[in-house]
């Protein structure tokens, strides 16, 4: 009978449909990404779309929703990861766990990262309980330049959290796509030039006689041509990203977006003229390698007085600790860059490169409700997420990591059961 | 019983060090050339002060004479002309010193050519030493110091079970690695657990797994137990032998692998082991005991917080990141309350960075820490959590006689911060190593450069 019961209750957490629920959360400090920051502020949202923000006064509560009393804390957008691979690995030194990386494959622009991601994965719940909501994932470039194709997905940790499997192709350049792609910088370029030509003339029976890639790497960057998808490339030199800005342009204005940039201020202008989007790191000021002599955290600040655009990630962990995405924006306002830039850096700006910026990233009536609520300035390293709403369900802020504290917490207090029954 | 003889031989192995240091400094080859850096005195005015002991100063001056600290206290008087540095809404604390770093041995750019951080040749390498692998020119000695950082002990890489000797240096540019070394610095060893050793050697002889590791530890300190007592034999021998003997006792051939480890025996060279698991953990404070020497400080700890109550009966430092883990298997069970949750417990907690990047904000690391236990329900304030920055380090290297902490008569290695530096708004504004300015954040001129970035994209910038 009891076993009975387990099945059932089990049968029902599997299939648990979303419950509709309408929440309002009030009282808070509201960060819209729309306009000013609303200092009293209530927003009230459904598992559809967010219906009201604004002044509490002004707010109208239905009589149905649940109320949430968040005075003292922060509301703001979920977290938006611009360039992630959580939920592809548990353990990154364990090969049986890892899969970002497909170093024996014969393919390589077409490999899904959503393929190797794992909802259930312990880095896709610790990242959550950090207030990030939305990922792209990537697969690592390792046989050609090309990684693959970038997915985007929520962090509910539902089965169903997937929801782009072709978002973007992710490209290797600058010192080791250099090396991946036959030694130099002149075969990578010459590789990345020509591959997309023939990817763009490919017809299925009339293949090239000698082709660089395979029907299925073709189709794959034929399809991101086609539908106009990020090129999400990595690159850091200033020559480099000289070199892309003429790349996008002789391939028809390509929807490049450079990652990494670390010497990305030296050519600010150039990149703001070509109107290419970056994810950066703040925290590489760090001469890494002979490709980043010029790296500094003033790379931002100087970016953004330029006017060029950017999100903003820890590109030193993409999957354990992604979640620090935070911090890393949050330093750039001692270098003088202002809150609601550095903010938009992880939210508005990953949104608007995966053409998610009518739905996700800013609190608009109409939008996907991923809200967080925090006990203090989310940008602060002190501050962190009391609440994360995906899709307007309200998710479950315990993750392995919390069980594993809690399980220790009370070292000491006499209790003579082994931990493991605690 | 058990725990009164544990803490009188750790009582012991503390007093060895004060009254050996100076002359192991004496001794030893290789000595610090370190200078201090002429300095003028200065007042620093109307600070909040962490003193790195757990307290928070409000308003308070401190006065800076020669290179030390002077005076601590409100409404200080100084001499005529001495230079008074406003530091209303600015915090003072000690220099941030960083327990575990590998800057100059692993340092920028990072090419093969600079791999300089394990002697990945045997899995006994106790005769190296850190201080003969590095490169004074690593940028990333300055971007520390633009952080707060004005000591750091240098180590090898933990790839082998013995991995050589570290060293503690002063964070000042310097044409020659002695012209940074910290004068009467106990050196440190550094030793492995876990999965490292067992990975590198696996397929090159062995070690190939746990049970490999601990006995090659084991066989070694067996070693070194044994030409410890060739040399007092020798040197009883010695004391007693007449000059018109015909037969005088002959020395021992030197081993220097073994003499390193001899000087642990002594408690002169303190062990500084890298290890994840509380288990493993547990396992060597028991080899430490049978062969007679101290774990000074595990480094990384992930699992410290499981063994809290075994380190504070141990009198075992753990350095500890804030939210490292996950990318091995001896890294899985990691918690961010980890730091704070072995100082509740009592024992030492010390926040590291094995980054040259995260040791440019090891402050933040402790803020990090701080707010998750604190959260957690534990009751800890900023004031506490400096100690994790730097008394502690300096007390587990054996230098906080020196530095460390806002006392009388210690070194001025103070950073002067912009505002709260648990607030990421915050960074050092002025860094002063022995009382010498050596990073000003207004100050283009006191920016240091290293020779490789002479001439480079980026040299002299702010970073």
């Amino acid at each position: 009978m009891r076993k009975f019961i387990t099945v059932c209750l089990a049968f029902l957490l599997l299939q648990s449909p979303a419950i509709a629920e309408t929440f309002a959360i009030t009282g808070a400090k509201i960060v819209t990404n729309n306009g000013a920051i609303i200092k009293n502020g209530t927003i009230v949202f459904d598992d559809k779309k967010i219906i009201t923000v604004g002044e509490t006064a002004s707010v109208t509560i239905p009589d149905t929703a649940t109320k949430i009393d968040a005075s003292g804390k922060w509301v703001t957008p979920g977290l938006f990861l611009p360039f992630s691979q959580v939920g592809m690995v548990e353990v990154a030194a364990e090969s049986s766990t890892n899969d970002t990386r497909s170093s024996k494959s014969p393919f390589s622009a077409a490999l899904l990262a959503a393929d190797s991601f794992n909802p259930k994965s312990e880095n896709v719940g610790i990242t959550k309980i950090e207030g990030i909501t939305r990922m792209a994932i990537l697969p690592a470039a390792s046989r050609t330049i090309y990684g693959g194709q970038g997915a985007l997905v929520n962090t509910s940790g539902e089965f169903r959290s997937i929801t782009s499997n072709t978002a973007f192709i992710y490209v290797q350049m600058g010192e080791t796509g250099a090396r991946i792609a036959g030694g130099s910088r002149s075969a990578s370029w010459l590789w990345l030039r020509q591959s997309l030509l023939e990817a763009k003339a490919w017809r299925k029976g009339r293949e090239p006689a000698e082709p660089l890639l395979n029907s299925a790497d073709a189709f794959a960057l034929q399809n991101a041509l086609k539908k106009n998808l990020p090129f999400l490339v990595r690159i850091n030199r200033a020559s480099g990203l000289l070199a892309l800005i003429d790349f996008k342009s002789k391939f028809g204005d390509l929807n490049v977006v450079a990652v990494g940039a670390k010497e990305a201020w030296m050519v600010a202008d150039e990149l703001a003229e070509a109107g290419i989007t970056l994810i950066i790191d703040p925290h590489d000021n760090l001469p890494s390698g002979f490709e980043a002599l010029g790296a500094t955290m003033y790379n931002a600040v100087r970016l953004h007085k330029a006017g060029v655009k950017f999100a903003i990630a820890n590109l030193g962990d993409g999957s354990f600790n992604a979640r620090l995405m935070p911090q890393h924006a949050g330093n750039t306002l001692a270098t003088g860059l202002d809150w609601n830039t550095a903010f938009a850096a992880i939210t508005e700006v990953p949104a608007q490169i995966f053409g998610e910026g009518d739905n996700l990233g800013q609190l608009v009536p109409g939008m996907t409700a991923d809200i967080v609520v925090w006990d203090g300035d989310p940008l602060e390293v002190m501050s962190s997420a009391d609440m994360v709403f995906i899709d307007g369900q309200k998710q479950n802020m315990t993750s392995r990591q919390t069980r594993l504290r809690d399980r220790y917490l009370t070292l000491g207090d006499g209790n003579p059961l082994p931990f493991a029954y605690r | 019983m058990k725990n009164t003889t544990l803490s009188a031989i750790a009582l012991g192995v503390g007093l060895l060090f004060t009254q050996t240091a100076a002359a192991i400094a004496d001794e030893a080859p290789y000595p610090s050339t370190y200078q201090p850096i002429a300095s003028s005195d200065v007042l620093l005015k109307g600070a909040t002060v962490f003193d790195g002991l757990g307290n928070r100063l409000t308003s308070t001056d401190v006065y800076l004479v020669d290179g030390k600290i002077s005076a601590i206290g409100q409404n200080l008087n100084v001499a005529d002309g001495v230079q008074i540095i406003d530091a209303t809404d600015r915090w003072v604390t000690p220099g941030i010193i960083d327990i575990h770093s590998h800057l100059g041995v692993y340092a920028s750019p990072g090419v093969t050519a600079h791999s300089d951080g394990n002697e990945v040749t045997s899995p006994v390498t106790s005769e190296v030493s850190a201080e003969h692998g590095v490169w004074p020119h690593d940028p990333g000695f300055n971007r520390a110091r633009a952080g707060g950082v004005t000591s750091m002990l240098i180590l090898p890489g933990s790839a082998n079970l013995f991995g050589g000797k570290g060293v503690v240096l002063k964070n000042v540019p310097s044409r020659t690695v002695q012209g940074m070394k910290f004068p009467n610095a106990p050196y440190a060893l550094k030793m492995a657990c876990g999965e490292n050793p067992k990975r590198v050697y696996g397929q090159k002889g062995g070690p190939g797994s746990r049970m490999g590791n601990f006995s090659g530890y084991r066989k070694t300190w067996v070693k070194a137990v044994a030409y410890r007592e060739k040399w007092d034999k020798y040197e009883a021998d010695l004391a007693k032998a007449k000059p018109d003997d015909k037969k005088q006792p002959t020395a021992p051939t030197r081993d220097l692998q073994l003499e390193t480890l001899v000087d642990v025996l002594k408690g002169d060279i303190r062990i500084n082991m890298h290890c994840y698991r509380a288990d493993e953990m547990a396992q060597v404070i028991d080899m430490s005991k049978e062969f007679g020497y101290k774990v000074t400080t595990f480094h990384h700890a992930i699992e410290a917080y499981k063994i809290a109550d075994l380190l504070a009966e141990n009198d075992t430092c753990s350095a500890m990141w804030a939210d490292w883990g996950g990318f091995k298997m001896e890294a899985y069970d990691s918690v961010r309350e980890n730091i704070p949750m072995v100082h509740n417990a009592g024992a030492c907690a010390i926040v590291h960075s094995d980054s040259g990047v995260g040791i440019q904000r090891l402050y933040q690391e402790a803020a990090k820490a701080l707010a998750d236990g604190n959260k957690a329900g534990l009751n800890i304030s900023k004031a506490q959590a400096w100690a994790w920055l730097s008394s502690n380090p300096a007390k587990a290297l054996g230098i906080d006689d020196q530095t460390g902490s806002m006392q009388v008569g210690l070194n001025a290695d103070i950073v002067v911060w912009s505002g709260d530096p648990f607030s990421i708004r915050s960074r050092p504004d002025l860094v002063f190593i022995d009382g010498a300015v050596l990073y000003d954040s207004s100050d283009p001129a006191k920016r240091a450069v290293s020779d490789f970035e002479l001439g480079q994209p980026g040299e002299g910038d702010v970073k």
